[in-house]
């Protein structure tokens, strides 16, 4: 039986091979996979999350650290998926329509990956009708939108105005972040969330899931 | 020091411009539309912008070659035209300069992250390789590698810079961690300075991610850290949305209020990034003529 306190410390030092290890074997010996998730992997991204903001952590901790957590869940999801357990959500996220800009976007998407999110990647420039048609056919219950440049922001408002033209608005909880984004942006335009930053993304994701 | 840099700098403080890709959109550009294309299909518009900074009283305009490189351009299916973009970028800049600025062409990031392994080390030396020889060809004074948010890819973009022998600027954004001191990618000051003297930049700087508040201490710091004169291109502060349109807040008075700081932390080319116009240039050039 591994030390799964090694699980623990191999996706906050961003060791995916470490974790991939570890994982493998707890599984080959009968371990839950949802305690590996629940006890060790996801305590560890908090503790990576409590790093970044304490200035421990940078941009590529987080992204080494997200990929541990991934190689792990990768042997995990499909053993939850057969015995029908299902992601904690389903996200379709996306820079908005008009706005090029992908590298807060990609980390985001790997950090809620690193998270236990189903991640819909829909890249850059993305269309309202776009973000409609993944709610519909993907049955994404998070939409999550970025903006980088202070003249596409408008594009998150258009994007929530169409869901709601679209009849999915209620189906979905939506997101935003981004360097010019504030709260009071996301108030105003009747967002359910807004993060600063990638890990404060993850958290505000995982309480969208909640059931009220 | 290049003979380029220290001419400019022998009269003191050299001012350099403001934001292109904003003035471009008043003029038409569509959002969502990369602005480098526009050297081939509204010359005359890009050419408004550069003039207008000349006018200005810049002493060293950029050219709307920001995004001219291979993977940028690969993405609005123009990659076949990184040469022709990134000459017509430099005659565009050169015939607004005239005998009364410099020319610094501008390079900046590709967009893709080394980490995630979206772009690799060669195809970055590639691009960057590509897009400095078109430059330089086209007869730029000086090459201006800006808005890096990874030190690796600024390092990589300066090897391929200086391939062309001439002078290199290499500037970086500032916007990370509680202090906004730090890079996207947690590199300080100090580090920054470090590895771009020994990578051989002949200008070392920041631009772009905070205003010009913060970037005083970032431009002491850096003082400290290298020999190399310094570059510095603060926002015109913080966005605010005013009806759906943003609105940068600091007024091009309020800009170059603080230039003196930031002359006193050790600057030698003042100018702006987002949201600063050629009035920021004008109030900038003032500022200075005050002593």
């Amino acid at each position: 039986m591994p030390d799964l306190k090694q699980l623990y410390d191999a996706v906050v030092s961003g060791d995916a091979n470490g974790s991939r290890t570890i994982t493998q074997q707890a599984l080959a010996e009968g371990t839950d996979p949802l305690t590996l998730v629940n006890q060790y992997m996801v305590p560890a991204m908090d503790e990576v999350g409590r790093r970044f903001e304490a200035n421990e952590y940078f941009v590529p901790e987080l992204l080494i650290s997200a990929r541990a957590m991934k190689a792990a869940l990768e042997l995990i999801r499909p053993l939850l998926t057969a015995r029908g357990d299902e992601p904690a959500g389903r996200v379709a996220i996306g820079t908005v329509k008009g706005d090029l800009h992908d590298i807060g976007k990609n980390l985001v998407a790997s950090l809620l990956e690193g998270g236990g999110f189903e991640v819909i990647d829909l890249g850059v420039n993305v269309s309202p009708e776009k973000f409609i048609e993944t709610v519909k056919e993907k049955n994404a219950n998070i939409v999550a939108m970025s903006a980088l440049l202070t003249t596409t922001m408008p594009s998150m408002k258009t994007t929530i105005e169409a869901l709601k033209q679209a009849g999915v608005r209620d189906k979905v909880k939506v997101l935003i972040g981004g360097a010019p984004i504030t709260q009071k942006y996301a108030d105003e335009i009747g967002a359910d969330g807004y993060s600063e930053n990638a890990v404060g993304a993850v958290a505000l994701a995982k309480k969208a899931v909640v059931p009220a | 020091m290049s003979p380029v840099i220290a001419q400019l700098l022998a009269d003191g403080p050299v001012v350099t411009d403001g934001a292109w890709g904003t003035q471009l959109q008043a003029r038409g550009l569509p959002l969502g539309e990369f602005p480098d294309t526009w050297n081939l299909t509204h010359p005359d518009q890009v050419a408004e912008v550069a003039r207008a900074y000349v006018q200005a009283g810049s002493q060293v305009i950029l050219t709307n070659t920001f995004g001219a490189n291979r993977v940028r351009l690969h993405e609005q299916g123009a990659s076949a035209k990184v040469a022709e973009i990134n000459a017509r970028g430099v005659e565009i800049s050169r015939r607004a300069a005239g005998d009364r600025a410099h020319v610094f062409a501008s390079i900046g990031p590709t967009g893709r992250l080394l980490m995630t392994g979206e772009v690799t080390a060669d195809e970055l030396r590639a691009a960057f390789a590509e897009q400095a020889q078109a430059l330089a060809e086209a007869g730029a004074d000086a090459l201006v590698v800006e808005t890096m948010s990874d030190l690796e890819e600024a390092k990589l973009a300066l090897s391929a810079a200086k391939q062309t022998s001439l002078p290199v600027v290499v500037c970086v954004v500032f916007d990370s961690g509680k202090a906004k001191d730090r890079t996207m990618m947690g590199n300080t000051p100090e580090q920054v300075a470090q590895a771009l003297t020994e990578g051989g930049a002949d200008v070392i700087g920041a631009n772009c991610g905070q205003g010009i508040a913060g970037f005083i201490p970032i431009c002491k710091r850096l003082r400290a850290a290298t020999d190399r004169p310094l570059w510095m291109k603060p926002n015109a502060g913080l966005p605010t949305m005013v009806e759906g349109h943003a609105v940068y807040n600091a007024t091009p008075e309020e800009f170059a209020g603080r230039i003196a700081e930031l002359l006193k932390a050790g600057a030698s080319f003042l100018g702006g990034c987002c949201g600063t116009r050629p009035e920021f240039i004008e109030a900038i050039r003032r500022q200075l003529a005050q002593g």
